[in-house]
């Protein structure tokens, strides 16, 4: 069934078809209808889930944990200082190996206050041991919480889908909603291994030396390392159920490509319209999207950008005394992959700022016209 | 005849928590969690923040108690319990109690946010304060909890702790959940009735246990249940039942309170106390006490 | 009631031993806390009166009822005093610890 959504909405209807039985979550622009429609779709019965209107974002993540151990799937969302205010807890739901499936919405970091894109809020919690899946359509939204589910439920790691403040979260496109029927055929009952039972007491998350404390955290990130996989996997088992393939990273004609701009949600898709007109004038430009961030797709990323001469990465976020993230992690990623791909490191749109077209001419044109780049970060747009 | 004398046991045998555990000697938070679990039940899971009960339950991967118990953040207590519970009740178990077992810092403190929430939701927990009166795990620094005049590590003698205690019961009640009451070590029996009634209740309800700690109060191991004893003896905790922030009933009448010089003299967080001081706290207990009366007569 | 409480440390030699996260998977009986005692509580069984109370106020269980009379469990006892203390009849009396 084809329905106009909001970004908000595709996170509702993605946690609602995959039958999230515990909803926790808090208020927050821009992040609030999404939680004001499964209120609405728990109340009217749409959805069979308890919904606990919980007074802080802390807490939100919490009650996920503790619906999580108890063996319901779980299900929340938040939004710059609502995830930052759950910063402690999203440790906790990955070192407790829950498979809690969170919407955050990329809002800029106060102060001062923002409601407007940057991607600095979920970037902070890279460390955490969360999967993070950028979005940029309403159709990828859904598709995504669906599968972030069952790798997540399969892995026991927990996963954020993330979307852009107001360009992808308040946007309205048409989506494709899948048949229930068909959903409950691709991501069976959530079925965990260990739970808090009396029929099987332990006790979790205890005191942990230093005696085993590193071995538990190797095993997580062992399984962590099998993620891009599965996603793969899971990813054409989609596709072959319902038509679309999400994958790892969007490569778009970057095989021929002399830059290759890699970027993330919404002005991943920006980018593609940036490459089509460069493509009219001959420049050969091409565009890496990337979807997930966490686990970082080292294959994907080294396969498409080894050989490249010039790689424009795009940043709606800095590490404040270092470079924009996905810069780093661009970089870092090709170390001792060969000589010859120059990395430049791009920021720009922080705080809402918009990122046009233009401002891909912009970039794709100083690449072009720049041996190297002139300093580590290559600020655009910014009233110097 | 000696031989034919049946051993009179007010409780049931059953324990839940074993030995080996890491308590310190004389603990009252073992005695507390003891008689609660012996009227739940098998049937309960624990959520316990960081506190006493973190640590004395044993490290991974062992456990003394058994019944589940899952380790969680400080200050989310109530409302991981909150989440224990829906999720219980969606994969069709609707029998299991699901306990919050809390110190005082976990809920006067940092956990009071949490706890105001879910009682405001009347979320169906049951939310246990062992209280010893600071934060004994840390090495004994204040909370909201320590009595006026105590000494701890952040309230040292020269600045002992000069606020009083916060009244975690009367905010309780103003949330008017459907049970909470008092209970010290020193009546098992009256923890234990008062753990079954709350297990029989519906929504959010809050027992306050005084559970006396050697280590912090600078008391003598042996003196625990005697002190948890006189501390209702001499009126400054009361054990009473409140149901919906409204019917008051006083479970311990104390005809004559024994002095209050009686209950400090035993703990070494009060040694440093002028006789004036003692005579201010008696002073205020007395107020308590009557103004307490008061409650407990109207309802 | 009672048979000689035993328990079991738990050792790892791989991860693959291990859970994937910290659960336990044993009980704390290996931990024989007996071994902190400065004092010993010892039992004049006749002057017994039956009321249960050192059983009931021992915070460490490891007070057990045996035919009608309490059995200190001396492996676990931690010499903390509060059964002599609260014994009606006087009857329990803590002496310093043989080693």
């Amino acid at each position: 069934m084809k329905k106009v959504l909001m970004g908000n909405h595709a996170l509702s209807f993605g946690a609602m078809l995959s039958r999230s039985q515990v909803i926790a979550a808090y208020p927050i622009t821009p992040q609030t209808q999404v939680v004001e429609l499964l209120s609405e779709m728990c109340a009217d019965g749409t959805l069979d889930a308890r919904f606990i209107k919980v007074e802080s974002e802390h807490s939100a993540m919490a009650a996920c944990i503790g619906a999580s151990i108890a063996g319901a799937r779980t299900f929340t969302a938040t939004s710059a200082q609502g995830l930052a205010l759950m910063h402690e807890l999203l440790h906790w739901a990955s070192g407790g190996r829950l498979p809690i499936v969170m919407g955050n919405i990329n809002r800029a970091m106060a102060p001062g206050w923002s409601i407007w894109s940057d991607q600095n809020d979920s970037l902070s919690q890279r460390d955490t041991g969360w999967m993070q899946f950028y979005c940029s359509s309403n159709q990828e939204v859904l598709d995504t919480v669906i599968q972030a589910f069952k790798v997540s439920e399969k892995l026991s790691i927990p996963s954020m889908v993330i979307l852009d403040a107001f360009s992808l979260s308040h946007t309205y496109e048409v989506v494709n909603i899948p048949d229930q029927a068909d959903v409950d055929a691709y991501l069976p009952p959530f079925d965990p291994l260990y739970r808090l039972t009396p029929d099987d007491p332990h006790a979790f998350n205890g005191l942990t030396s230093p005696e085993h404390y590193f071995e538990l955290r190797y095993k997580l990130e062992r399984d962590m390392e099998k993620a891009p996989a599965l996603i793969e996997e899971t990813g054409r088992e989609y596709e072959r159920q319902f038509g679309r393939y999400l994958g790892l990273a969007d490569n778009y004609l970057c095989e021929d490509a002399d830059v290759v701009l890699v970027t993330s949600g919404t002005a991943g898709s920006t980018a593609r319209v940036a490459v089509d007109d460069l493509r009219k004038s001959g420049v050969r430009v091409g565009n890496l999207r990337i979807k997930v961030f966490r686990p970082f797709p080292f294959d994907t990323v080294r396969r498409i950008l080894k050989n490249k001469k010039k790689v424009a990465v795009v940043d709606r976020n800095i590490s404040y005394g270092h470079h924009g993230i996905f810069a780093q992690e661009v970089k870092s990623a090709l170390y001792g992959q060969g000589e010859g791909t120059t990395v430049f490191g791009y920021v720009c749109g922080l705080g809402g700022r918009d990122i046009t077209p233009q401002t891909f001419r912009e970039i794709v044109d100083y690449a072009r016209t720049h041996e190297a780049p002139e300093e580590g970060i290559l600020w655009i747009g910014v009233k110097r | 005849m000696k031989k034919d004398k049946k051993m009179t046991l007010t409780l049931p045998v059953e324990e839940y928590i074993g030995a080996g555990n890491l308590a310190c000697q004389g603990c009252g938070a073992n005695l507390a969690l003891r008689y609660v679990l012996k009227a739940l039940g098998p049937k309960t899971v624990l959520c316990i923040p960081a506190c006493c009960w973190a640590i004395i339950d044993g490290p991974f991967p062992q456990s003394c108690a058994s019944v589940p118990i899952f380790h969680c953040a400080f200050e989310a207590a109530a409302s991981t319990a909150a989440g224990v519970k829906a999720g219980l009740e969606m994969v069709g178990d609707h029998e299991t109690t699901v306990v919050a077992w809390a110190g005082d810092g976990g809920t006067f403190d940092i956990g009071l946010q949490a706890l105001s929430a879910a009682a405001e939701r009347n979320d169906d927990i049951l939310y246990v304060c062992y209280d010893n009166e600071a934060y004994m795990n840390t090495g004994i620094q204040r909370s909201s909890a320590t009595p006026f005049g105590a000494w701890t590590t952040t309230t040292p003698v020269k600045f002992f702790k000069d606020r009083p205690k916060k009244d975690i019961d009367a905010i309780m009640a103003a949330h008017r959940i459907p049970y909470q009451a008092t209970g010290s070590i020193a009546f098992p029996e009256d923890v234990f009735k008062k753990a079954k009634k709350a297990k029989e209740t519906r929504g959010t309800k809050f027992l306050h246990i005084l559970a006396p700690c050697p280590t912090g109060w600078k008391s003598r191991p042996e003196d625990s249940v005697k002190l948890a004893r006189l501390a209702v003896q001499t009126g400054l905790f009361p054990l009473f039942e409140v149901e919906n922030g409204e019917k008051y009933t006083l479970n311990v009448k104390v005809k004559d309170k024994k002095p209050i010089a009686e209950y400090l003299r035993l703990q070494g967080r009060f040694r440093h106390l002028t006789p004036d001081q003692i005579q201010a706290i008696q002073e205020d207990v007395d107020r308590n006490w009557a103004r307490a009366l008061k409650k407990f007569e109207a309802s | 009631m009672t048979k000689k409480k035993e328990g079991k440390k738990i050792v790892f030699q791989s991860e693959k031993e291990m859970p994937m996260m910290a659960m336990s998977l044993g009980s704390m009986l290996y931990n024989k806390t007996g071994s902190w005692r400065n004092i010993r509580p010892e039992i004049k069984t006749e002057a017994c009166i039956r009321c249960g109370l050192c059983w009931k106020f021992c915070p460490d269980t490891a007070i057990e009822i045996e035919d009608e009379l309490p059995v200190v469990d001396y492996d676990y006892c931690k010499g903390c005093g509060i059964c002599a203390a609260e014994c009606p009849a006087g009857c329990i009396v803590m002496v310093e610890e043989r080693r």
